[in-house]
């Protein structure tokens, strides 16, 4: 498979915190990776140096053979790589159908048969789509910011927790349409939640302390007891 | 009766100026998290700059236009080279722009003289009518028609158009914004550069209002307009019309009234709405 985005030994500063100091990683196309690591390892500051958020102080960023680290966050993100923050970050007083409009770059044949594809996923973004989205439910406002993510022609999916704070029906549905999008998109995943990431997961890095430390496919994690308890903390 | 119309009239005009001058500055708030306090002299550049190129062509119309190029030029100029590198930095923003303001200032006495300039209204629009007991002068219904279209013109942007959708959800969440592909420094630039178009249009609508302009007119109605946007909530321009209409009446009429308290009375409206609404009329708390 080709390897769609390329993270080689990246450092990141946040004010004078040296957060990550030497993540690297690869993500194959067509496939879910999930990074994982206990609160504060650096996975969601990894992220957010993907997306020009926290700018990296050493090391690189490809997509698609292209350096991009270099690049302010909406050239990232034009590149083709739509993100799914931690807090979802949809905008409250906005529409569903205004934070989709928003995000689409595109209203051509291809955006809107996306559109109408996502909505079919998520029917409760059509059943609200003139209601503003900081009344939504969080796992509604989850979906609102994944279907933002995937209404462009994105070829890489950053999703940062999708499960925080949801109740496990809601889990459930998130993980079946990641499981759906999976067709269509390869996919950065953030989880804590290892159900979740073990069952859509197809390979994993291990971030620990700001690097990464391990690395191998899911299904050989799920029954790496010592491993799962040395950097993950389940017993 | 009719005492009561005639200031609520007057109110309303100077309110609309106000207005003009406070919706940039709280779209500039809102969305970049800029304090600018030489907004107030794009006002008073736009009333000598305006005032003469309506002396100079003779027509008013034309003095209008060229206030407002000049107020967007100004705005381009000032956004490019003076506040973008400062946006991270509050405390660098608000010696920077008070600095700039009184630069901005005293290079107008260097064009145009240190003395006042008296303007002239153009006949069409220098009449009244007496109706019922109450006067019409014409040039204040001129002004609060253009307010009224400025704000109706600013609402179809913000509700109706991309640039407003950005505008607003940058407001909200600038981070995710950019992360949706959008180069927000762009939306900066566009909006910093409307901002300051209004801020001289108004400044050369209230020449000809007022008959007599100054250099510090910036700085007067440069801390009126701060007023009304705190009173009305930083970033919320339906906020900043209301405080505006609401520090334009009150003024004309304690003006009228209470004279010996008509400087004062700005302040306490704005203590007053602070003590209830700490994030202003329509701010988010």
């Amino acid at each position: 498979m080709m390897t769609l985005l390329k993270v080689d030994r990246i450092e990141t500063y946040i004010d004078q915190y040296h957060i990550l100091q030497g993540v690297s990683f690869e993500v194959k196309k067509g496939g879910v990776t999930v990074l994982l690591g206990r609160n504060g390892a650096g996975k969601t500051t990894t992220l957010r140096s993907l997306m020009g958020l926290n700018p990296i102080a050493t090391g690189a960023i490809t997509f698609k053979g292209e350096a991009i680290h270099h690049l302010p966050t909406y050239e990232i993100a034009r590149k083709g790589i739509g993100y799914v923050p931690e807090d979802q970050g949809v905008f409250p007083d906005l529409t569903i159908e205004e934070n989709l409009k928003l995000a689409m770059r595109k209203t051509d044949e291809a955006t809107l048969e996306r559109r109408d594809w996502i909505l079919q996923l998520f029917p409760d973004l059509k059943t609200f789509w003139k209601k503003p989205s900081g009344l939504l439910s969080g796992g509604q406002k989850q979906m609102l910011a994944i279907a933002r993510a995937c209404v462009n022609d994105n070829e890489l999916l950053l999703i940062d927790e999708p499960s925080k704070g949801l109740a496990p029906i809601m889990v459930d549905k998130v993980m079946s349409v990641i499981i759906e999008m999976k067709q269509r998109v390869t996919v950065v995943l953030v989880e804590q939640n290892f159900y979740m990431a073990s069952t859509i997961g197809d390979d994993y890095y291990i971030i620990d302390d700001g690097r990464t430390v391990h690395t191998g496919m899911m299904k050989e994690l799920k029954e790496n007891e010592a491993l799962k308890k040395e950097y993950l903390g389940i017993a | 009766m009719e005492v009561l119309l005639n200031l609520t009239i007057n109110g309303i005009a100077t309110g609309s100026l106000i207005f003009l001058l406070a919706a940039g500055l709280t779209l500039i708030f809102g969305l970049m998290h800029v304090l600018n306090f030489a907004h107030g002299a794009l006002f008073a550049w736009g009333a000598y700059f305006g005032v003469w190129i309506y002396t100079q062509t003779g027509s008013f119309v034309i003095g209008i236009v060229g206030a407002i190029v000049i107020g967007a030029l100004l705005g381009w100029l000032l956004e490019r080279w003076i506040i973008q590198p400062v946006y991270t930095n509050t405390m660098s923003q608000i010696q920077v722009t008070m600095g700039l303001l009184l630069v901005m200032n005293e290079c107008i006495k260097v064009f145009f003289g240190p003395n006042q300039v008296s303007v002239q209204l153009p006949s069409y629009l220098d009449e009244s009518w007496l109706i019922g007991g109450v006067i019409l002068i014409k040039y204040r219904l001129f002004v609060i028609a253009i307010g009224i279209l400025v704000f109706l013109g600013l609402q179809y942007m913000l509700k109706r158009t991309r640039l407003g959708l950005i505008v607003r959800a940058g407001v909200m969440n600038k981070e995710m914004v950019q992360a949706l592909g959008v180069n927000i420094k762009k939306v900066f630039l566009y909006v910093f550069i409307l901002g300051c178009g209004m801020a001289a249009l108004g400044g050369m609508l209230f020449a000809p209002y007022s008959g007599v302009i100054h250099a510090e007119i910036g700085m007067d109605y440069g801390i009126l307009a701060f007023i009304v946007v705190v009173i009305g909530g930083m970033g919320s321009m339906v906020g900043s019309a209301l405080a505006a209409l609401l520090v334009g009446v009150l003024g004309a009429f304690m003006t009228f009234y209470v004279p010996s308290v008509a400087l004062a009375v700005n302040m306490l409206l704005m203590f007053g709405v602070l003590m209830f609404r700490p994030a202003g009329l329509l701010g988010r708390g």
